[in-house]
This record gives C-alpha cells, sequence and structure tokens, in this order.
C-alpha cells in the first residue's frame, strides 16, 4: 500500500533536516503506528506524505499503490486515496460542513471519473455515516469545524475519512485533546472503517490510543529516523520506561 | 514556438502561463450581437441631448429638463478623490445613444423583437418567455434539493433601448407599472414629474448629472399602496455597441405598505477600448414600505494587463420618506475595469432602516472604489453595512463608506462590518470609512479586518481531494457567506459561480 524509503526531508525556509531517512513499508489492511517524543519528525512525515508545501524531499522516495505521490499535487495524492487526519483541524468560516464534505467527495469522484453523487445521495450516505460517530446533523450544518469542541473536530475528521473512503489514512495525534469518552468513540469509527483493503498509520504520543485502535505494527521513532519497530508490546514499553532508552540504543 | 522559447529560456512552467493568459478567456459573456445600430453623432453637445430627448418621443418638459442637466454638467470637473486611476476619458468620442435599427418600428410585443436580439438574451441565460423560471436551488446547509418554480418578470435593455418587459399582463393585475423609463416618461408624466431627479438631483454629482442629460432606458417601477408585488423585478443591461457609453436610468417607488425585490444584472463584449457606464438608480419609499434591490454587475473587466474593460460610474440612492420604510441594498461586484459606486441610503422616516451588503472582488488590473452612505435623518433609525471586498492579481479594491447622523435622529443605530480578503501579494485592500455622530443618544459601530488566504485553510480543502482553483473559491465563498445570503435565492447560487469564475487564474 504505502512504501516510503530512505526519506529525507528538510524546512524549506531553515534547512533544518527534520527525516533523516525513514523506511516504512504498509501491506493492505495493516494498522501501524509511529511513536515517538516531541520534534521527532512525526507530524512531518505526515505532512510530506499528503503533499504540504514549505517541505523539501532531499533523498528517497513515497510510492502509494506502486505510483510515486512526490511530485503529485496534494489533491491528486487524496484522489488516489490518501487521508490525513489533521492533528488541529483547520476552521473554514462561512463554509458549511456538508457543503465542504459533498465538494470534497465529488471533486475525487470527478478526479477517478466516477459520476458525482447527487443532492439525495449525498444526504442519505453523510447522515448514515454521521449517525455512526454520533454526530448530529446539526454539527453537519455549522461551518467547518468553527466553534467545534476538541472533540467535535476529531470525530469530525472520522466522518470525512469514512465519506471519502481512503485506501490510506494517516491519523496525526488524533487522540491529542480528547478525553477517555470522546477517544473511545473516534476509536471505534476508525475501527469500523478497518477491512483488508484500508491501511492505517497512527501517529501518537501515548500508548493509550492503541488499547483501542491496536496496531499490527509500532515504530520508534527519534531524531528524524524509526529506531525501532515491533508488534503492539512494543508500544507497552514505551508507557513503563518512556523514551529515553530507545533514544540510547539510537 | 514563443511559447516552447519562452519555457525554455525562463523555466516557465508553460501551464502557469497558460492558466494566467486564459483569465480574460474566462468571461463568458464576451460575445458580441453582429446587427445593424442606429446611432446618435459622436460627442455630446446640447444638439445632442435634444436628439436623444426626441429619439426617446419626450415631451418638451422632459427635454427642458435635459437640458438644465447639460449646462451644470459642462461647468462640472470630474471628481478625483476617489482611489482609482485611469487615462482621461475624452467625452467627445463617445456615442451617447444607440439603437438596434430593428428597433425603429417599436415592436408591439417581445415576440416582434428582432431574433437576432432575443438570442442575445438566451446566450446569456436570461429568461424573455413568460414560464416559470425552473432554477435548481440549494440551500447550501441544508441540502435540501429543490427545485423552485418562480417567477421573474425582466426588461431587457440593450444598448440605448429596451426591448420589452415580460409579463406586463399579470403584473397589471396587481396594480404594478414595470416599463421601461423611456414608456414612462409618456404614459405616467406625473409620477415621473414627481419622483425623477427627487432623490438623485440633477446637480448631484458629475457622473449624475451627465446622466440626466443623456440618459436612455432603464427600468420604472411604481408598486401601489398595499402591494406586495406577486414576482421578482430584473432588468438586464447589456452594452453590445462599440465605443458607446451607456446611461441608463432606473427610478422605482414603493408606495405606503408595498414591497418590492428588484434585481439587475449587467454584462458587456470583451472590447479593447474602455467604455463608459454611468446609471442612476432613484428608490423612492414611503411609509410601511420595502424595497430590496440586487445587483450582479459583471460587466467586461479588462483583460489581465488592463486593457479594456467598463468605466462603471454609478450614482444609486434610496430616500426612506416614510415611517418604518426598508431598503436592503445588495450587490456582488465582480466585472468591470473600474467601479466606482456608492448605494446609499437616506433614512428620513423615523424608524426606518437602510441595509447595504457588498461583495466586490478585483481581480488583475480591476480597480474598485465602493462603499455606501447612510444618512439617519429621522428619529431611532437603523442602518447595517456589511463589506467583503477581495482582491487579487494587481488589483485595488476600495471601501468607502459614510454613517452620518444627524442631531434630530436621535436613538438611531449603525453596525458596520467591513472585512477584506487578500490573494498573493501584488494587490491592494483599503478601507476609508467616515463617521459623523450629532447626538449623544445613537449608537455606531465599525468593525474592520484584513486578511490573507489562508495556506492552511487551502492546504486542507486540497487533503481533502479539492482543487486549488475551486479550494480558493471555497475559502472565498465562505467568507462572503453573509453577503451571499442576502440575494434573492435564485441568484445567490448564480453569484457563487461568479465569485469562482472571477478568481479564476489568481492562485499558483
Amino acid at each position: 500500500m504505502l512504501a516510503i524509503k530512505d526519506l529525507c526531508v528538510r524546512l524549506e525556509d531553515e534547512k533544518k533536516e527534520i527525516l533523516k531517512g525513514v523506511n516504512l513499508t504498509i501491506k493492505p489492511g495493516e494498522v501501524h503506528a509511529v511513536m515517538g517524543p516531541n520534534g521527532s519528525g512525526k507530524s512531518t512525515m505526515s505532512y510530506v506524505l499528503s503533499g504540504k508545501s514549505g517541505y523539501e524531499v532531499t533523498a528517497g522516495s513515497v510510492a502509494l499503490k506502486g505510483t510515486n505521490i512526490l511530485e503529485m499535487e496534494p489533491e491528486q495524492r487524496a484522489a488516489l486515496g490518501l487521508f490525513l487526519a489533521f492533528q488541529y483541524p483547520i476552521e473554514i468560516p462561512g463554509v458549511g460542513n456538508m457543503t465542504f464534505l459533498r465538494t470534497a467527495l465529488n471533486s475525487q469522484r470527478k478526479f477517478r471519473n466516477e459520476s458525482e453523487l447527487n443532492a439525495a445521495e449525498f444526504l442519505k450516505l453523510v447522515r448514515d455515516q454521521a449517525k455512526l460517530l454520533n454526530i448530529d446533523t446539526e454539527m453537519l450544518k455549522r461551518p467547518v469545524n468553527v466553534g467545534f469542541s476538541g472533540g467535535e473536530k476529531k470525530r469530525n475528521e472520522i466522518l470525512q475519512m469514512a465519506m471519502l473512503e481512503p485506501s490510506m489514512c494517516v491519523l496525526d495525534e488524533t487522540d491529542s485533546g480528547l478525553d477517555v469518552d470522546a477517544m473511545k468513540i473516534v476509536a471505534k469509527g476508525v475501527n469500523g472503517l478497518r477491512n483488508r483493503n484500508r491501511s492505517f498509520l497512527v501517529i501518537t504520543h501515548y500508548q493509550r490510543l492503541l488499547n483501542h485502535i491496536v496496531p499490527d505494527v509500532v515504530h520508534i521513532m527519534a531524531d528524524g529516523k524509526i529506531i525501532r519497530s515491533g508488534t503492539a508490546e512494543l508500544a507497552l514499553e514505551v508507557e513503563t520506561n518512556g523514551y529515553a532508552n530507545f533514544k540510547e540504543i539510537a | 514556438m514563443q511559447e516552447l522559447d519562452g519555457q525554455l529560456r525562463d523555466g516557465v512552467d508553460i501551464e502557469t502561463v497558460k492558466t494566467v493568459k486564459s483569465v480574460g478567456e474566462q468571461y463568458k459573456y464576451g460575445f458580441v450581437t453582429d446587427i445593424e445600430m442606429e446611432f446618435t453623432p459622436k460627442g455630446i453637445s446640447e444638439d445632442i441631448v435634444r436628439l436623444i430627448s426626441k429619439k426617446n418621443d419626450e415631451p418638451s418638459w422632459m427635454t427642458e429638463w435635459r437640458l438644465a442637466a447639460y449646462r451644470r454638467w459642462v461647468k462640472l470637473e470630474e471628481p478625483s478623490w476617489a482611489m482609482i486611476d485611469h487615462p482621461p476619458i475624452n467625452y467627445q468620442e463617445l456615442y451617447y445613444y444607440a439603437k438596434p435599427d430593428s428597433m425603429n418600428t417599436k415592436p408591439k410585443s417581445l415576440d416582434e423583437v428582432d431574433p437576432k436580439l432575443l438570442e442575445t438574451y438566451q446566450k446569456l441565460g436570461i429568461p424573455l418567455q413568460e414560464q416559470m423560471q425552473l432554477a435548481e436551488v440549494e440551500p447550501d446547509d441544508t441540502l435540501e434539493q429543490n427545485t423552485m418554480s418562480k417567477k421573474v418578470a425582466v426588461d431587457a435593455v440593450f444598448d440605448s433601448v429596451s426591448l420589452g418587459t415580460t409579463f406586463r399582463k399579470s403584473l397589471a393585475e396587481a396594480g404594478v407599472i414595470f416599463c421601461s423609463i423611456t414608456e414612462a416618461i409618456i404614459t405616467y408624466p406625473d409620477l415621473v414629474k414627481k419622483y425623477l431627479g427627487s432623490v438623485v438631483p440633477t446637480s448631484d454629482n458629475y457622473f449624475a448629472t451627465l446622466n440626466s442629460a443623456v440618459f436612455s432606458a432603464g427600468s420604472f417601477v411604481y408598486i401601489p399602496k398595499g402591494v406586495k408585488c406577486p414576482m421578482e423585478l430584473s432588468t438586464y443591461f447589456r452594452i453590445n455597441a462599440e465605443n458607446t457609453g451607456q446611461f441608463e436610468r432606473t427610478l422605482i417607488i414603493a408606495d405606503e405598505g408595498s414591497s418590492v425585490s428588484y434585481l439587475e444584472g449587467c454584462t458587456a463584449p470583451m472590447r479593447d477600448e474602455n467604455q463608459l457606464h454611468a446609471a442612476v438608480v432613484e428608490l423612492v419609499i414611503l411609509e410601511d414600505a420595502e424595497i430590496k434591490y440586487s445587483t450582479v454587475q459583471n460587466w467586461y473587466p479588462g483583460d489581465e494587463d488592463g486593457k479594456g474593460g467598463i468605466y462603471n460610474f454609478v450614482t444609486k440612492r434610496a430616500d426612506c420618506r416614510g415611517d418604518r420604510s426598508k431598503v436592503m441594498w445588495t450587490q456582488v461586484e465582480t466585472g468591470s475595469a473600474i467601479t466606482w459606486k456608492y448605494p446609499s441610503c437616506i433614512l428620513r422616516g423615523d424608524n426606518s432602516q437602510g441595509e447595504f451588503y457588498s461583495i466586490a472582488i478585483t481581480n488583475n488590473m480591476q480597480q474598485a472604489d465602493t462603499g455606501t452612505k447612510m444618512i439617519h435623518l429621522g428619529k431611532a433609525t437603523k442602518s447595517r453595512i456589511v463589506s467583503k471586498g477581495i482582491s487579487a492579481g494587481k488589483a485595488q479594491n476600495t471601501y468607502r463608506g459614510l454613517v452620518s447622523i444627524h442631531p434630530k435622529s436621535r436613538d438611531s443605530r449603525n453596525f458596520t462590518q467591513c472585512d477584506s480578503l487578500l490573494i498573493g501579494d501584488t494587490c491592494g485592500a483599503h478601507t476609508v470609512p467616515y463617521i459623523e455622530v450629532k447626538n449623544n443618544s445613537s449608537r455606531v459601530e465599525h468593525e474592520a479586518t484584513t486578511s490573507k488566504v489562508d495556506e492552511d485553510q487551502l492546504f486542507y480543502c486540497r487533503q481533502r481531494g479539492v482543487g486549488e482553483e475551486e479550494a480558493v473559491a471555497l475559502v472565498v465563498n465562505g467568507f462572503c457567506k453573509e453577503v451571499l445570503q442576502a440575494l434573492p435565492m435564485e441568484f445567490a447560487m448564480e453569484a457563487q459561480k461568479l465569485v469562482a469564475i472571477s478568481l479564476e487564474g489568481s492562485v499558483g
């Protein structure tokens, strides 16, 4: 599904190197977690994957379903099936959540030469999905993320994910700012979307999210590299000992 | 080959160059209708003014009215206070009257109008048949898509003449008069004499005075006491002839307790030379009456280098004469090389209300200096101003507004919100508010913001699969939401699309 090879990235402005040779391969249906301390390059990796400007790839490659995506526009990567659940979802005043969702969905469909959904089809789909995530219709009518609570924003990200049906989902610290109940709802939403054709890359500081979204593989990232990979057990190790030990190994 | 050279030499992405070049071509209404036209001789003089009056079969009082205006105009100087810049306009190089030959024998109804002219409006998407206009309406947030059937009566103005108005019979049954001003001068002289120039006097300003001397066409509307106009009224202005100015005059009177919603739209062919449009709109609103006046201005804006385009110098004013009268101006200004326009409200009656909602979009070399004047005279009058200015390319966009609360206008209130959005770093936004409050029981609030299109917002949209230009349109439409909502539903969708088209080529 996703193959990251020797990826080196620096900030365009400061020329500061952030990723220093990341290697990561995710097969269809797998859930991988990337854990690591602040500043280890986790969020940068999610931005580079999705094509945010401001980063310069100095070496390495990223292939999504066998296609090199580093030269593609963000919207092309999205249409190819890449989805990023933002750590801090962006507010767009005046743009209704429904309008946004429908525009996004139909843009992707158009890009893939599929027919656009009409209003009725879309409405049914969004209502069904919203129900699963405890999102009431009122929230669908409000402007995108404006005045949403932390929990609402994250649930809204998962709703978008459910609607857009991506094949490669990157979750950037989706658990940050969530209380236990809200995290459970989000995790339930994500688990409901797991299937053998859809892969996940779950970026998190803490092990607690991984109790609810159980990964197949856990990677530890530090100083721009993946320094260790293992099973879900590895996350527990982090929980007990912190990241300090791993850094020493590195 | 040249393009290829350009690519090799400068490493310029051909696609980008093409996108930018195509902006001028995005103007969908730039076609020319090829027909025989009759013009008055070039230039302006007393004789030309008399000739225009004669061509319109006007009574002598009207001719004299025009001449008085002309004599004043020659003594006036073009105003220079606006933040706009253009080469001097040579008023003797313009045609002031242009009429399709086929309109020489007055058609009795639209059925008799030259099919070529009717085809023009068909191409523009304006319904001149008396049928239900099927507008697919999608209320943004509810997505309950419904196909609304709505009747809209249309006055079609082509250069200096009105081709005719639709739904005359059903409007007459309600007592509503909707015809061209030229026809009204002949058929309803008492109403015209009483109200014409009573809101915008012939001495008002340079362009209004010029308009008073040479105007032709424009709409006349009278809504009798207590009548709610049974349908939307609208006028579509089309400039077609070369080197010709359009000087229409619109007069709407809402008698006591009546109400009407009126919409005007404007388009013009793409031409290399600038063309002048100097219109006057007067609204008279009596006790408990209400007028909602919406404009979607899409004159040809010129090309990306600022060549061609309409100079749009317009005077619009509403006089809320009666107590509890109400006016609402909504404008979406996307076209014109220059827009100079301040739809204003004189709040004379006690408890009268004026509202002004504006979206002004300037791209490439366009310049807009637009806003409103709220003159509070009556007691407990209220006004509200919501202005959204969007600049892209090398455009300059100025909001200029006056809120004046007079000593006797006690307990009055104004709220002003002025937001500017910049796309790129070669454009400009300016806000010039004037506030005068002459009593201590009134309240004025002014809020202003200037922002750039947020990169994070665009990235968020694009990550969800929305292309860059569509993402800009989405964000800008959100920015304009309050104003778009003030438009009649069936035009809001059209305006939204227009916002997107106007900004094409503004990014990347």
